[in-house]
């Protein structure tokens, strides 16, 4: 049976008034919560509850590693996300009242059970499953997050790719009167991102409808988006509305804007420096100063095998 | 008052200098900041002493164009509030951004030619910061116009500094780049010599039409 979201059987005002509660009871979680009191604030707020909520919703408060998880201000307030604005203080703005609903994503191209699901369909399909990632901006900066989603190799297998698939291309919504950001024409829109089907099929590569145990805000990539926690953010599409398996390795939108600067692969590594900017330190969001940026992005032992042999200097 | 009226020009530089620098200070105590913080202060500096020495180096097309001596003094201080910015930008990267980690900051600044061009432009600007005052400008004499040409080399690796680091879209550092070879332009006899030609031409017209006697 789907795990039923609290969020969806409980009536709004309930839910607007336990906020409420939350808030007049939790000033530590408000803490956090207004933001006023500082972006050097690192506290995640109360151990697992939903600042935006006041909702215990998060199995942890940190990563594998120990690292806190980025306040959900931060996720949902400092967001790339260039359909809207390349700014990413005003994506949260522009993105107010962008329309999830109704939404599908269609699922084809070399594969024998083609398909189109709505979001709800993938949503009550599929396990929805916490996954805590680091998050790390081919800029330099990088998040925890708590996502929830489901392996997209769950979805992979039931549309069965055939012999021929060796990719996976998937394509962002193109509509720029919902997408501001799209009349600039600066960018070969729509945004496209690919991997291939054997890094699909990588248990740690997920479809995301949600983080912080509520659904996709529009500037998170609302309804359902790619989390590829191993390779820089760019590689993890927003706002889904198509995937399909393919033969030849797909063009993203970052490899035709500057194709000596991004590549195919993108994985986070802290030995290939971008052309322009060294990738060996980033700054947390939410800390002082820099850390050092791990090979992988900390993901080494589940996915460094996929590039066995391979020279990451020239496939970067 | 008199001083008002003699001096308001340089009042209006000075504090329309300084009141980004205080807008900063009072956005990173007031957690007004975005949520990298780091990045934010990096960016309005160098955004702020890249404005200021372009605007620095228009005052004398400025006067060109219009004959107003009156902003003569203008182009030192907004000079020395751009290099104030930019020394403050370079500080953000080195100590709050870096924490004077050698080795990071090796990688950062000498293997990266972004960050090679700007440091390029802070080690031009810091010299003519100094000689800047009446003193040395006596002390050097002609050399001091010589030494402070230096200026347009910097302004022009800050531009190269700012399409170099954006992401993709360059439109806004060439845009800057245009401005600056525009004023870089005006500077050139060729260009300067018709134009203040054209000017007293018509003032000269100007005092034929207001006195017709």
């Amino acid at each position: 049976m789907p795990r039923i979201k609290s969020s969806e059987i409980t009536p709004e005002h309930i839910y607007l008034s336990r906020r409420k509660f939350m808030v007049g009871i939790g000033a530590l979680a408000a803490g956090s919560l207004l933001g006023a009191c500082g972006s050097f604030n690192s506290s995640p707020g109360v151990v697992g509850v939903n600042e935006e909520t006041g909702q215990v919703e998060v199995t942890a408060n940190a990563d594998e590693l120990g690292d806190p998880l980025t306040s959900y201000s931060a996720v949902i307030g400092y967001n790339n996300f260039y359909e809207f604005t390349t700014d990413k203080q005003k994506v949260a703005g522009l993105a107010q009242g962008f329309k999830t609903e109704p939404w599908t994503v269609e699922v084809g191209g070399l594969v024998n059970n083609p398909k189109t699901y709505g979001v709800d369909d993938l949503r009550n399909k599929f396990t929805q499953q916490e996954r805590i990632y680091r998050m790390r901006c081919v800029e330099g900066w990088s998040m925890v997050i708590p996502w929830l989603g489901f392996p997209l190799a769950e979805l992979l297998k039931e549309v069965e790719p055939t012999s021929q698939a060796k990719y996976v291309r998937f394509e962002t919504l193109y509509d720029p009167d919902r997408m501001v950001g799209q009349k600039s024409s600066w960018y070969n829109w729509p945004y496209i991102e690919g991997l291939r089907v054997d890094e699909a099929m990588n248990d740690m590569a997920i479809l995301s409808t949600g983080l912080y145990g509520n659904q996709l805000l529009p500037q998170n990539g609302a309804p359902i988006r790619l989390v590829v926690p191993w390779k820089y953010g760019f590689k993890s599409i927003k706002s889904i509305v198509k995937i399909d398996l393919v033969d030849k390795m797909p063009t993203s939108l970052w490899m035709a804007a500057a194709p000596h600067e991004y590549g195919f692969y993108a994985n986070v590594n802290p030995n290939v420096p971008h052309p322009r900017w060294s990738q060996a330190s980033e700054r947390r969001i939410g800390e002082d100063g820099r850390r050092d940026t791990l090979m992988f992005n900390g993901y080494a032992e589940e996915v460094a095998y996929l590039y066995d042999g391979m020279d990451l200097k020239a496939n970067y | 008052m008199s001083y008002l009226r003699a001096n308001w020009l340089k009042i209006i530089a000075h504090v329309g200098s300084l009141l980004p620098l205080a807008v900063l200070l009072f956005d990173y105590w007031t957690g007004r900041l975005s949520f990298n913080p780091i990045q934010d202060i990096t960016l309005r500096t160098g955004d702020y002493g890249l404005n200021l020495l372009v605007l620095s180096l228009a005052v004398t097309p400025a006067i060109t164009i219009t004959g107003w001596r009156k902003l003569q003094p203008l182009r030192k201080w907004l000079g020395l509030y751009g290099f104030m910015y930019i020394a403050l930008h370079f500080y953000t990267f080195i100590w709050l951004d870096y924490r004077l980690d050698l080795a990071l900051l090796q990688e950062a600044i000498f293997e990266k030619r972004y960050a090679l061009v700007g440091f390029g432009a802070l080690v031009i600007l810091t010299p003519l910061a100094i000689t800047s005052t009446k003193g040395w400008m006596r002390r050097l004499g002609k050399n001091w116009k010589r030494l402070h040409r230096l200026a347009y080399v910097a302004v022009l690796l800050g531009v190269i500094h700012y399409v170099w680091l954006v992401k993709s879209d360059i439109r806004e550092p060439l845009l800057y780049g245009g401005i600056v070879i525009l004023l870089l332009a005006l500077r050139l006899p060729a260009v300067r010599k018709p134009i203040s030609n054209w000017r007293s031409r018509r003032k000269v017209a100007a005092r034929r039409t207001a006195n017709p006697a």
